[in-house]
This record gives structure tokens, C-alpha cells and sequence, in this order.
């Protein structure tokens, strides 16, 4: 059973909404829209860093053979301009993720919100200490 | 709330996995991707040779993380590539078939990564 203001009676006669029509290319109308694009975008880099992830632990499970093949793979210059551009994409995806994280999450630190700056920089410091991390596990090898 | 109970309990869900995949790829995909995918194949430093990296990645926890690092991210992609299709395209009528193609994609990732990092010993 419908509730009366879902479907409220004095709408049932009303005019057509006037809604205009939207262009399919109206990310390209201003550089705002086209970061929101990009910013979106960047998450088929994250994908295709997982699939070759992937990739990778496939070719470590099939032996030495397979493995130095797939590290020769990614010598090929054509993959590593991918990988380049993929790297600016999921750094330009960190940089609005921390920045996003900062208006959504609210803090309150005695009663007082916590700016959305203090937020985004720590997660910067937090993003710096797990990189370092990272290298230093992929490094010692 | 008798509408559509099974789509409001796969919401929450969905957006749970898009965040957590946000925050996985921003804080570690890009020193992987900086090291692995470009420091190592220009030989700007030496990657782990075979037996290294079969050893480490045999540990449980590298394991567990390496899947976490593989899934949820996946999640985050179909979701924005989602919106972005929604949005950006305006095919609002394939909006089905989109949702089914972009969350199979990212459970069928799943499924490989645990597979893999499941049968590596």
C-alpha cells in the first residue's frame, strides 16, 4: 500500500517538470566537471594495477620460468607508460580521497569539531609512514 | 519499505566496499605501483628475486593482505565506473546491466585472488 505522501494528490494533474536536456559530453564543459570525471576515472588504473597484481601471483604459482617472463613483460615500454600514467591517476585519486575524507568525516575533539585540514594532513603523515612501510618490506629483498 | 527490501539491504554494502577500496588505493597502491610497476622494471632498484618473493608471499599475513589489497579495491572501481557510466553517459535504462557487469567483475576478481593466494605454498 502506497503512503499518502509518496503520491500526494494535489500532484496528480501537475504540469511536466520542465527538465532541460543535459549533454552527454557535459564533463567537458568545465575543468570542475572534468576533474570529477578524472577523478573517477582513476579508478580503472586502481583495476588495472589489480589485474596485473594478479597477473603477477599467477606467474609466481606457474614456477622461476613464468615468473621472469611476466618481469619481462613489464620492461616492455609500452606497459611501463601505462604503469606511469597509471601512477599519476591513483596519486591524483589519493590526493582527492584524503582531501574528500576531510569534509566527510567529522571529528569532535572536546565538544569542537577538528578542522577538515588537521584531518587531510594527517592522513598525508599516514600515507607516508605505510609507504614507507611498503618500500622497506619491497626493498629489503 | 515493501518496495525493494533486497535492494536496500545490498546498498549499505556496496558503498562500505567502495570506501574501503578508496582508502586501500589511496594509501597503498601507489608506492606498490611507484616500486613494482616503474622503480623495478627501469632497474632504478633491484626487485626481490623468485625464491624471496615465493617465500614472503607464502606468510598467511602477506597473503590476507595481498587479498585485501586485490578485492576491495575492485569494489571501489566497479562503484565509480557505476556512477561514472550513470552519470557521465546518461544510459540510466542499462542501469541493471551495468550494476550486474561492474559488481560480477570485482567478486569475480575476488574469487581469482583467493584462488591464487589460497593454492601458493
Amino acid at each position: 500500500m502506497k503512503s499518502a505522501s509518496a503520491t500526494p494528490a494535489y500532484t496528480l494533474n501537475h504540469p511536466r517538470w520542465y527538465r532541460k536536456r543535459v549533454s552527454t559530453y557535459w564533463w567537458l564543459q568545465r575543468w570542475e566537471y572534468l576533474r570529477f570525471v578524472l577523478r573517477e576515472v582513476s579508478s580503472a588504473f586502481v583495476a588495472f594495477f589489480v589485474v596485473t597484481t594478479l597477473a603477477q601471483l599467477y606467474a609466481l604459482s606457474r614456477g622461476p620460468e613464468a615468473y621472469a617472463g611476466f618481469q619481462q613483460w613489464l620492461k616492455n615500454p609500452f606497459v611501463i607508460a601505462l604503469n606511469v600514467v597509471s601512477f599519476f591517476f591513483v596519486v591524483f585519486h589519493s590526493i582527492t580521497w584524503f582531501s574528500l575524507s576531510a569534509r566527510a568525516m567529522v571529528v569532535r575533539i572536546g565538544g569542537k569539531r577538528v578542522p577538515g585540514a588537521l584531518i587531510s594532513s594527517s592522513n598525508y603523515a599516514a600515507w607516508l609512514v605505510v609507504s614507507a612501510v611498503i618500500a622497506w618490506f619491497l626493498l629489503r629483498g | 519499505m515493501e518496495a525493494k527490501p533486497s535492494q536496500l539491504r545490498l546498498e549499505p554494502l556496496l558503498w562500505i566496499l567502495f570506501s574501503a577500496g578508496g582508502v586501500v588505493a589511496a594509501f597503498l597502491i601507489p608506492m606498490h605501483l611507484f616500486l613494482q610497476r616503474i622503480a623495478f622494471p627501469l632497474g632504478w632498484a633491484k626487485a626481490p628475486d623468485y625464491a624471496t618473493t615465493t617465500a614472503f608471499v607464502a606468510h598467511p599475513l602477506v597473503r590476507l593482505y595481498l587479498f585485501v589489497l586485490c578485492s576491495v579495491p575492485l569494489f571501489h572501481f566497479a562503484h565509480r565506473i557505476r556512477y561514472t557510466l550513470y552519470d557521465g553517459l546518461q544510459i540510466k535504462h542499462l542501469n541493471e546491466v551495468i550494476a550486474v557487469c561492474c559488481y560480477g567483475s570485482a567478486v569475480f576478481g575476488t574469487l581469482v585472488a583467493g584462488l591464487l593466494l589460497w593454492n601458493i605454498h
